[in-house]
């Protein structure tokens, strides 16, 4: 009996496409771009929010030093929501809290820390949304754990419990 | 003498606006191979995002700052991955992507080959 292989290997072509196609199915297609950690944190100017000084990042970020650096913004909800976090964070002696303010107006970033209260040790200003991208965060809020001038953690979104709780793990 | 000014004043602004829209031109084209992270499948040429409106400001600052168009992927590529490229580059990741269109080509060249050409002799 002679044996056609040129059906049966079209026939397995197909089936293996159509398995390819059909897993991609269900396959989320929200990408977040992954994070290696223990990445050197980048170098940057930027200016300090209340005083028209400009810092380098090697003067702000010091060596055998903990810092959460989290960006914020009075127009963006969720921030709003973690401020709470941050608050509990800011009691914790050998964390230092960075906030870089992103694309905000004065007055309403000033009202905001007023009405909230400000947790922050030192807060940079991001007026054009560039400091955000060379850090390679893409909306707010952001975080990112830095201890020895690396990044071990970044958190997308905003703080909760159990994010607190790991930090405090972390920092001890 | 107020003649050979006014030449010289329409010859600058030719050749300053040229280099301009040179530029821009430049500045279109990575954007448009930019791909938006907050509103995913959108060009960051296209989007209007916070994100895409830095990102556009940020290809212009580093294209004044005298870095090519690789550079600038690079750079992009570092922070948020190579998924920000909408056109792979090519690597051992992308072996398959960029080279099976060639080799369904040349096996269908093959099959008709076979059907239509042998057959036929």
């Amino acid at each position: 009996m002679k044996i056609r292989f040129f059906p049966i290997i079209l026939t397995l072509i197909f089936i293996i496409i159509f398995l390819l196609f059909y897993g991609g199915l269900k396959k989320s297609n929200i990408y977040v771009p992954t994070f290696n950690i223990n990445k050197k944190i980048p170098n940057f100017k930027a200016k300090l929010f209340e005083k028209a000084e400009e810092l380098n990042s090697s003067e702000i970020f010091k060596d055998d030093q903990i810092y959460l650096m989290n960006i914020w913004a009075s127009w963006c909800v969720p921030c709003r929501d973690e401020h709470v976090f941050l608050d509990e964070l800011s009691k914790e002696e050998s964390l230092n809290l960075v906030g870089i303010n992103y694309k905000d107006d004065f007055k309403r970033a000033s009202f905001f820390l007023k009405e909230l209260g400000n947790p922050y040790d030192i807060i940079l200003l991001d007026v054009d949304g560039i400091i955000a991208i060379e850090w390679g965060a893409y909306g707010v809020p952001e975080s990112y754990l830095i201890k020895n001038k690396m990044i071990i953690k970044k958190i997308i979104g905003p703080l909760n419990k159990n994010l607190v709780n790991e930090i405090k793990k972390k920092i001890q | 003498m107020k003649f050979s000014k006014l030449i010289l004043l329409i010859f600058c602004t030719f050749i300053l606006s040229n280099s301009y829209a040179q530029q821009n031109n430049l500045e279109n084209k990575i954007t448009k191979n930019l791909r938006c992270l907050v509103c995913q499948g959108q060009s960051i040429y296209d989007s209007d995002t916070d994100f895409a409106i830095s990102v556009k400001l940020l290809v212009k600052k580093k294209l004044d700052e005298g870095l090519n168009e690789k550079q600038i992927y690079s750079y992009l590529k570092d922070r948020y991955g190579e998924w920000i490229l909408f056109d792979p580059l090519f690597s051992k990741k992308t072996y398959f992507l960029w080279l099976l269109p060639i080799f369904m080509f040349v096996i269908g060249g093959m099959i008709i080959f076979k059907l239509f050409i042998i057959r036929k002799n």
